[in-house]
């Protein structure tokens, strides 16, 4: 008991930790294809304190939901990066919340940034916001076939479930386990405004998602905003890694030294899993807005298929 | 002893139509008469309420009134008493808004004799237990909402919606006649309790399914018939406009879940499929339209067709799993479908009381010419936002427990041996999602467009906030919807009866689950706790809040806004709700709405605006009701040609129609 | 019949749909014929595992072809005549992208329904490799439906014949599979010098090839 408590613990504070080094990892990564020096791994953290040290400068126009979006952003990516299994499966409150419930939590995430575009009364922030909404209203429900799909094949909603059962050897080579892969993978691309949907480093107004919608951000609230959007990013890349590599996840109630064995996995994972995003990211260039909704209908039929597929008959 | 109370509580409003009428036009009369109509829903919900949650029998009592060889049956049982609370919650809420926004009305005359009486007729519908009854109830409900629908009769869009509305209302209580005519059979049972025990055939009861889908489809908004719904709904006065879209259209489900599962025997494999296939198409249709409105009351009524689509989705899910007797998976369904009835009457109402709030502090219902009002009407601002984000279906509010539990009956339908079914409902899961996703950049529009921002025009900056009757009706369905979203396995205990009476099982009991989750099929298998993640979500944001503001900085100053240094004064440059909703409209509405935009820009010198212009077609419009009208039209010029015949042509037709009968007798006899 | 050998057979069978919805997706030409390429990849690979588990070593030669010819030798030469006749540039399609892959989805569904009705006593493994290669066929016809261009539509034509190959290969025991290969690339060869033969007709309305001397300037 004490031991799931602690390990629930562990989990929630690593994926805080965890995220800006992430980041910084991706981005260190991408320098480097670049034939750049790239910053230092642990440039995001620095990031982060020096926005936290500094004022927020608020628009005369914003009001009182500006100021409590963030943390509503914060609290809800937190919330569902805490219930992904990362090292070990049977988190003490993964019961809570299935895979749907985490979608529907990062959704609301969602929704709350796109009212913050909106707030100020700026054109950036509305064509941030109507880009953001049109790109969820797709990749949304792709996510919600791809959960279909696995929770047909795992028999359950639940994260830890299905990370258990896919560990198992019960899984076979499945076609709509690849299909529901892909789709997973563009859909993980889309909702964490990456190239090529987004670009995560530019702030030219034509080619900004994200970063059109939190332009009035400063300070302290921009240091929340960049840290759930890393807490985001490292979440996908957990649920990937539980689902589809699951060697090394430590099962419940197994002992400390396969608990180093899961981390250490995790973090292995976590550096490949980074490390094929930032190729992909450097060898690929940033889509027109335009054929993004093509992009993530493609993602739509994948996961529509692979449901398909498995209503039809069980051996696929 | 139940049924007695609510009977009671009916007659009064009933009694209280003519009072208003008696009593004219005094602001007096206005408070008098909703103040009543809100004490005797209250009685009436609280009796329905021990009803349901005390399981109790049924109760049924024969008034020696109406058709003299069958009097008027009227029965409350379980699905009756989850109904009763859903009309007797929404009328008490709205007559407690109309406690403040009635004294905005131009024309109370128009509007207050009639709202008692559809208050009363809505209750009747739900008692009904004959033919008779049941009909002549819903007739004057739709004819007391047409009344006050046509209340502000001088506003042409609004003479055209009632005429409509008058219409389908007729065409809808054509098919339900039949229905119950069929079920009746040719011995004239019309009694509910004689159709039950009558067994009818597969053929009869497929053909009560398809006339019970039209009439009470119709009446829910169900596509193609819904065309009504957008017209009518945004013309009444909004307190009325929560009652019909939140509550008048679940009495209309009710009289489905009636025919189809109570009175048409066993469902037959294939129903569900027809009702699953208009209830998919409902939803994504209704939420796409709801995207390209930008009056607020039309794109809210909108989006009460899309969500009786993702209702009618449950009750199709439901009818599956029932014909293929997997009884546990159908409690599942049509306890999803229920809870999603009372979850959107909660919102639906939230929603239109914030609408009529607006209205009455600005006199707009257009989005483009609101924005920044969350400065200056704090608590709608804030209720409002409980709507949007609980209508969108977002944890920890109530819409997503609803959703979540119809999408883990789609996970249980691969075990449903009919191979349509196995390609429809993956198909109904996509449209399912879809619209969710659609609903809630629908919303973040509404609530950003209108509440956000800046305003547009001077009707907006001088908003003031409203009165508290209404701001204490809005703050009571916020309320519940919280609640109904943090405790969701108490109000899927209170549904146990009616899933055991009309499906043959019930979920599991959700009391003794551990930290108040529900538990849809077994633990094993999926479980979510709203309680639980509302209270994370509040503790890491206030934890967050706290630990950055103790230990990093909490200052804050006021400057213009960034803008990336083109700071523009005007509020024009802002977004607009057109404007917001162009990337989808370019996405799904130049396929579905064939939307085409066209700009004029003036060349140098001209001094003409530049000028965009967005032309939409509504699909259902153009292919099914101007083909008809078209050819009623037709049809009538021809026929009318009858008129002006000499009396020779006269004499002719009727010795033509005689010889005809009597050649008739004779070939037949 | 094992467990695994089903399942990778499911998974490059499955491979092959997914690369034929890739195929409907793509916009321009050069993309196109890579994903061909990848397609008659992922064919070759299947019939040698067909090959493999059927115990069957005339397959070998069927997959060996498809590797040479399809994969490699026919997307070189497509290659070289879109360059040469200039249209490497973006297809134009009859149908947008989604409608098309709805579509595909639609006709993935209906194989699915039609295959597994009609051979419910068949071999499990043989039947939904047989679902999965009817999917690949409805794909390439809908290709070809939904394309203005004659390069993608003879693309369309290649992959259709992918998943007959796919078929033949599933259904143990079908004679003369590698005749039947040999005859289908030959004819795959005609059609793409026919094509060339259409757009030199089209541009010189003739295909006298003294004509074309003259036009490039040689004098004979």
């Amino acid at each position: 008991m004490i031991l799931d408590v602690a390990v629930q613990g562990a989990q929630m504070l690593l994926v805080l930790f965890l995220a800006p080094l992430f980041t910084g990892f991706v981005r260190k990564v991408k320098a480097r294809l670049l034939r750049r020096q790239g910053p230092p791994l642990i440039q995001p953290y620095r990031d982060l304190a020096r926005l936290m040290r500094k004022d927020v400068v608020l628009a005369d126009s914003a009001s009182w939901l500006f100021r409590v979006i963030p943390y509503l952003i914060f609290a809800a990516t937190w919330v569902a990066a805490s219930l992904v299994p990362t090292f070990r499966t049977g988190l003490l409150f993964s019961w809570s919340a299935d895979l749907i419930a985490i979608i529907a939590l990062l959704g609301s995430g969602r929704f709350f940034l796109a009212l913050a575009g909106l707030d100020v009364g700026t054109s950036f922030g509305g064509i941030g916001s109507s880009r953001e909404v049109m790109i969820a209203s797709l990749a949304e429900p792709a996510m919600i076939m791809i959960v279909f799909t696995l929770a047909l094949i795992a028999g359950s909603t639940q994260l830890s479930t299905m990370a258990a059962f896919m560990a198992s050897s019960e899984v076979g080579l499945r076609v709509s386990l690849g299909l529901a892969l892909v789709a997973l993978m563009m859909v993980a691309i889309a909702e964490n405004g990456r190239i090529p949907v987004d670009n995560p480093a530019t702030h030219l107004e034509l080619t900004m998602v994200h970063e059109a919608m939190v332009l009035e951000y400063s300070g302290r609230h921009l240091a929340l905003i960049e840290l759930s959007a890393s807490l985001k990013l490292i979440l996908y890349v957990s649920v990937i890694a539980c689902l589809f590599a699951p060697w090394g996840l430590a099962s419940s109630g197994a002992g400390l030294p396969t608990l180093a064995v899961g981390i250490a996995a995790y973090a292995g994972k976590l550096a490949i899993g980074g490390f094929l995003l930032a190729v992909f990211e450097t060898s690929i260039a940033k889509m027109r807005v335009f054929r993004v909704p093509e992009f993530l209908g493609a993602a739509l039929m994948l996961g529509l298929l692979a449901t398909l597929l498995r209503f039809v008959s069980g051996s696929f | 002893m139940t049924l007695t109370i609510v009977l009671v509580c009916a007659v009064v409003l009933l009694v209280f139509a003519p009072v208003a009428v008696a009593l004219g036009r005094s602001s007096a009369a206005t408070r008098l008469v909703y103040g009543a109509c809100m004490l005797t829903s209250a009685v009436s919900l609280t009796a329905a309420m021990a009803h349901l949650l005390c399981a109790g029998v049924p109760e049924s009592i024969t008034l020696p009134v109406g058709v003299p060889w069958l009097g008027a049956h009227l029965r409350i049982d379980s699905l009756s008493a989850f109904f009763l609370v859903v009309v007797d919650l929404g009328a008490m809420s709205a007559s407690l808004f109309a406690l403040g926004y009635g004294q905005h009305e131009t024309a109370p005359e128009r509007v207050l004799p009639f709202y008692p009486a559809f208050l009363a007729a809505m209750t009747l519908v739900v008692l009904a237990d004959d033919a008779f009854t049941y009909l002549l109830s819903w007739e004057f409900m739709s004819l007391t909402s047409w009344a006050m629908v046509m209340a502000h009769h001088r506003v042409p869009e609004n003479v055209r919606a009632g005429y409509v509305y008058l219409v389908m209302a007729s065409f809808g209580t054509l098919a339900l006649l039949l229905a119950f005519g069929l079920l009746a059979g040719p011995d004239g049972l019309y009694a509910f309790a004689q159709m039950r025990a009558a067994h009818p055939s597969a053929a009869l009861g497929a053909l009560a399914l398809i006339l019970a889908l039209i009439g009470a489809g119709s009446k829910a908004g169900l596509v193609p018939l819904h065309v009504w719904l957008p017209l009518a709904h945004p013309a009444a006065p909004s307190h009325v406009s929560a009652l019909m879209s939140g509550v008048m259209t679940k009495v209309a489900v009710y009289g489905f879940v009636r025919i189809v599962f109570d009175l048409a025997g066993g469902p037959a494999w294939w129903w569900s499929i027809v009702v699953l296939a208009f209830a998919g198409v409902t939803t994504v249709m209704g939420v796409l339209y709801a995207l390209m409105q930008h009056d607020l009351k039309r794109l809210l009524a909108y989006h009460t067709v899309e969500n009786i689509g993702i209702i009618f989705i449950g009750l199709g899910l439901a009818l599956a799993f029932k014909a293929h007797g997997m009884l546990f998976a159908a409690a599942l369904a049509f306890t999803a479908a229920l809870l999603h009835v009372f979850n959107h009457s909660l919102f639906k109402s939230l929603l239109f009381f914030g609408a009529g709030a607006v209205l009455t502090a600005t006199g707009e219902r257009d989005m483009e010419h609101l924005g920044g009002l969350i400065h200056r009407m704090p608590q709608t601002a804030f209720v409002f936002l409980v709507g949007c984000v609980a209508i969108s279906a977002l944890p920890p509010l109530n819409g997503f427990v609803s959703e979540w539990l119809t999408f883990q009956a789609i996970l249980l339908s691969p075990q449903i041996p009919s191979w349509g079914l196995k390609l429809l409902v993956p198909a109904v899961g996509a449209l399912l999602a879809l619209s969710a996703a659609l609903a809630a950049a629908c919303f973040v529009k509404v609530y950003g467009v209108a509440f956000l921002g800046r305003p547009r025009t001077p009707a907006a900056e001088g908003a003031t906030e409203v009165d508290s009757f209404s701001l204490a009706a809005m703050m009571l369905l916020a309320s519940l919807c919280l609640l109904a979203g943090i405790l969701p396995g108490l109000f899927i205990d209170a549904l146990a009866p009616v899933s055991s009476a009309l499906i043959g099982a019930h979920m599991p009991v959700q009391g003794g689950t551990q930290w108040l989750s529900i538990v849809p099929i077994a633990a094993s298998r999926s479980s979510y706790d709203g309680l639980l993640v509302f209270l994370f979500m509040i503790i890491s944001g206030t934890l967050a809040a706290f630990a950055i503001h103790r230990l990093a900085s909490d200052r804050l100053r006021r400057a213009p806004a960034w803008d990336c240094g083109y700071p523009d004064a005007s509020p024009a440059t802002q977004y607009s709700a057109m404007s917001f909703a162009q990337p989808i409209r370019r996405v799904f509405g130049t396929v579905v709405f064939r939307a085409r935009e066209e700009g004029f820009m003036p060349p140098p010198g001209d001094t003409r605006p530049a000028r965009l212009t967005v032309e939409l077609r509504d699909p259902i419009w153009d292919a099914i009701y101007a083909p008809i009208i078209v050819g009623i039209g037709f049809a009538a010029d021809r026929l009318n040609r009858l008129q002006f015949l000499t009396i020779r042509q006269f004499l002719s037709l009727v010795f033509g129609a005689l010889v005809i009968l009597l050649l008739v007798l004779a070939i037949w006899t | 019949m094992n467990g695994i050998d089903f399942d990778i057979a499911h998974l490059l069978a499955g491979s092959l749909v997914l690369i034929s919805f890739l195929e409907l997706y793509q916009d321009r030409l050069y993309s196109l014929l890579n994903i061909y390429a990848v397609h008659a990849l992922v064919l070759a690979a299947s019939v040698a595992w067909q090959a493999f588990i059927q115990d069957a070593p005339h397959l070998y030669v069927t997959a060996g072809i498809a590797l040479v010819f399809k994969a490699i030798v026919i997307p070189v030469a497509l290659h070289r005549i879109i360059v040469r006749l200039g249209i490497h540039r973006e297809i134009e399609k009859a149908v947008g992208v989604g409608p098309a892959m709805l579509a595909g989805i639609g006709l993935v569904a209906l194989s699915m329904v039609v295959m597994l009705r009609v051979t419910q006593d068949a071999d499990p493994l043989a039947r939904e490799d047989l679902a999965f290669a009817l999917s690949v066929v409805l794909l390439g016809l809908l290709m070809m439906v939904t394309r203005r261009n004659a390069v993608s539509q003879v693309v369309g034509f290649m992959s259709l014949e992918n998943g007959l190959v796919l078929a033949a290969t599933g259904a143990k025991g079908m004679p003369l599979v590698v005749e039947i290969s040999v005859a289908f690339s030959i004819l795959i060869a005609f059609i793409v010098v026919g094509i060339f033969l259409f757009r030199i007709r089209e541009r010189f309305d003739t295909v006298d090839v003294q004509v074309l001397d003259r036009f490039r300037g040689e004098r004979r």
